[in-house]
């Protein structure tokens, strides 16, 4: 089952009088700057293509001028495509007419603006439900609605107040807000949280982190922060000069940027909050297999390794055992304790979702390599202060990708 | 030098062709006014049939029961009790001073000329936004009204419908319109883009757009034409008496022709509190209306 919702083929824009007369000569390949000085036109996009799948958070990236809003105009034809085809489940937008280009935007996607975009003269509440009052829905039943989302968002309360009373958060909470209210599939975010302040930023980045797991909506996020689009972003796209330079997952992006441009951007971004303890953990070194304290310690002492990991017979990771703890354990005679019988220390395991940043303690406290488990319980790898460390200190840090 | 050189003199038509021009094109108007003269004073009407309804309500009314009603609409507009009495004492002035019957003439002309100027020039306004050509095309003809003398005009209107109260109006509003027009346009090109945008992209059609988000964010700018688009009107109010429009401007012009100082004073400073209470009134109402729109906490 391809689940893809969004497919966008072979987009081109290009800004001017004479758009067509120009494409020829973009499909040349000529560059933006030859093609400004020869025609006057100016190149938007080119040849953009994308797949979009349902449920996903799809970030597009880039810096100003790179055709990053242009871009998201397209999905609902804010802007009209010099050439190309959007299709939204089997209908390319491109060739709906008036009515129903009308009747797609009121029911497939809505948007959120930077500038929030918010109806001025419009009470909260109003502005909430404007895309159900455009639907042409009841007064009563439109604002019942915006009632439930205001509260959602946080914003209870403040139904009856004017955007212009309140802080650019609230403003863009109602924003969201507004966009929800019309229960449509897909979420066009233009650098939704770009006009806000980094706290209350970050706040919103997990709301939406938030609402998402409950809603499953496709949202197309803009922005021009990278560290924005590692967060949010299940695949993100980046975008230069209207083009696409690379896409995908954001560990790829992070771990194999595929030109200079990317890598210049990703050089700057925090690693210990993009990148998760999967993609940087190892094999775990030594998995205790023995039955008893007596014999782990007669095996450990004939490898290399001075501690390993105790798992179940069925993969379940019960506890870290020390060289000097075995030692100590078979002096007091438990030499012939099974595990269960023996009195491990409990040692902190890590989640190999987690985000780096939120382990650096841990790893930082313990005298070996964490051991990262997975949700079942099962030993995955280790992570230990040297490869955390190589990873956030060096960005040209070769790390295994893992083939999962 | 007897020989006339376009070195010294500008090139002239001769006197023979410039007369012919002159006698085709009045000739031409003037037959134009006696075939469809008629029709048209038939076409307006109606218009003049409000005019002197409007005329003989506010003058056959008791003068409190005027008064009260205008104190009334102006507390209605403004909110403001300051200024109601201010309305209602300078009214009760101009009357003592003998103007009252005068100033009720004029403020019914005033207001039928503004009513026709916002019903005619919103829409234009409108549609110069809508169409940048129609802007090119109505831009100048907009700069010629405005800067035309005034008498100029009223010829043709003279000759067309000859004197009274209609050709007073369609005067009063040839001059006073363009503010609104222009205004229109532009506060309707001024609303945020990104707001109207918005509005596109919750799939609002053309005429819940204009309705819902243009005019209402227009609605500041407009205010300002409509505000001085009356105090044209009222300019131009002097200068429609000398078509035969009753109010204010007679004696004003009496008064010039046989120099009576302080008639003309008075009745000058008469139409002066008339406009101070259309322009406050007007703008106190848009004020209060648009409180919320200014951005800023309150």
């Amino acid at each position: 089952m391809s689940d893809t919702l969004i497919q966008v083929k072979d987009l081109y824009k290009v800004f001017g009088e004479k758009p067509d007369t120009v494409m020829p000569l973009v499909k040349q390949g000529k560059s933006k700057d030859d093609i400004l000085a020869e025609t006057g036109h100016t190149v938007g996009l080119k040849e953009i293509n994308l797949e979009i799948k349902r449920g996903e958070i799809f970030v597009i990236m880039g810096l100003s001028g790179s055709g990053k809003s242009t871009l998201i105009r397209h999905f609902n034809r804010l802007i009209e495509p010099t050439a190309g085809e959007i299709i939204v489940e089997g209908t390319d937008v491109m060739k709906l007419g008036k009515t129903e280009l009308e009747q797609f935007r009121r029911h497939k996607m809505s948007m959120v603006f930077q500038r929030f975009g918010l109806m001025p003269h419009y009470t909260v509440i109003e502005n909430v439900s404007y895309g159900l009052k455009i639907q042409g829905v009841e007064k009563g039943e439109r604002h019942q609605k915006a009632r439930e989302w205001l509260e959602t968002v946080g914003l209870k309360g403040y139904e009856e107040q004017y955007p212009s009373q309140l802080s650019g958060g609230q403003q863009q909470r109602v924003g969201l807000a507004r966009a929800l209210c019309t229960d449509a599939e897909i979420l066009l975010m233009d650098e939704a949280f770009s006009a806000l302040d980094p706290l209350i930023r970050s706040e919103m980045q997990d709301q939406l982190i938030e609402l998402q797991q409950k809603l499953h909506k496709t949202i197309i996020f803009i922005t021009h922060d990278l560290d924005e689009a590692l967060r949010l972003g299940d695949r993100i796209a980046i975008l230069k000069d209207g083009l696409l330079v690379q896409q995908g997952e954001p560990e790829e992006i992070l771990l194999h940027p595929a030109d200079d441009y990317v890598e210049a951007f990703v050089k700057d971004v925090n690693r210990a909050r993009a990148l998760t303890v999967e993609t940087v953990m190892k094999e775990p070194a030594y998995r205790i297999t023995a039955e008893t304290i007596g014999e782990a310690l007669k095996q450990m002492k004939a490898g290399p390794h001075d501690y390993g990991y105790v798992v179940s017979n069925d993969g379940e990771f019960q506890g870290v055992a020390t060289q000097e703890w075995l030692e100590e354990e078979s002096a007091s005679g438990h030499a012939d304790y099974t595990w269960e019988q023996a009195d491990m220390d409990e040692v902190s395991t890590i989640s190999s979702d987690a985000v780096l940043e939120t382990v650096i303690p841990e790893t930082l406290e313990s005298d070996h390599p964490v051991p990262v488990v997975d949700e079942e319980g099962h030993l995955q790898g280790e992570l230990s202060r040297s490869s955390l460390a190589e990873v956030l200190v060096d960005p040209n840090a070769e790390v295994e990708t893992p083939k999962s | 030098m007897a020989e006339k050189s376009w070195i010294t003199d500008i090139p002239e038509l001769d006197r023979g062709t410039l007369l012919t021009i002159r006698k085709t094109l009045d000739g031409a108007y003037r037959d134009f006014s006696r075939e469809y003269g008629d029709s048209i004073e038939a076409f307006f009407d109606p218009l003049l049939n409000f005019l002197i309804w409007f005329e003989k309500l506010l003058l056959d009314s008791p003068w409190w029961v005027v008064l009260g009603v205008i104190a009334g609409l102006a507390y209605a507009a403004s909110r403001s009790v300051k200024l109601t009495i201010g309305v209602a004492i300078s009214l009760t002035v101009v009357g003592y001073f003998g103007m009252w019957d005068d100033t009720m003439r004029t403020m019914s002309i005033i207001t039928v000329c503004t009513l026709l100027a916002i019903v005619v020039g919103i829409p234009v306004g409108i549609a110069m936004a809508r169409s940048n050509r129609i802007q090119a095309t109505v831009t100048p003809m907009l700069d010629i009204m405005q800067t035309m003398p005034a008498f100029v005009y009223l010829i043709p209107v003279v000759m067309l419908l000859g004197i009274g109260r209609i050709p007073g109006v369609i005067a009063v509003v040839i001059y006073a319109i363009p503010p609104v027009i222009r205004l229109t346009n532009l506060g309707i090109r001024l609303v945020d883009k990104e707001v109207l945008e918005a509005a596109t992209a919750y799939g609002a059609n053309g005429r819940q757009r204009l309705i819902g988000v243009q005019l209402p964010l227009a609605m500041p700018t407009i205010m300002a034409g409509i505000n001085q688009t009356i105090m044209m009107a009222l300019a131009m109010v002097v200068i429609a008496s000398m078509i035969g429009v009753k109010g204010l401007g007679q004696p004003v012009l009496k008064s010039i022709t046989n120099q009576y100082f302080t008639i003309g004073l008075l009745n000058g400073l008469a139409i002066v509190v008339l406009a101070i209470i259309f322009d406050r009134v007007s703008q106190a109402y848009g004020k209060r209306t648009q409180a919320h729109l200014g951005g800023g906490h309150e």
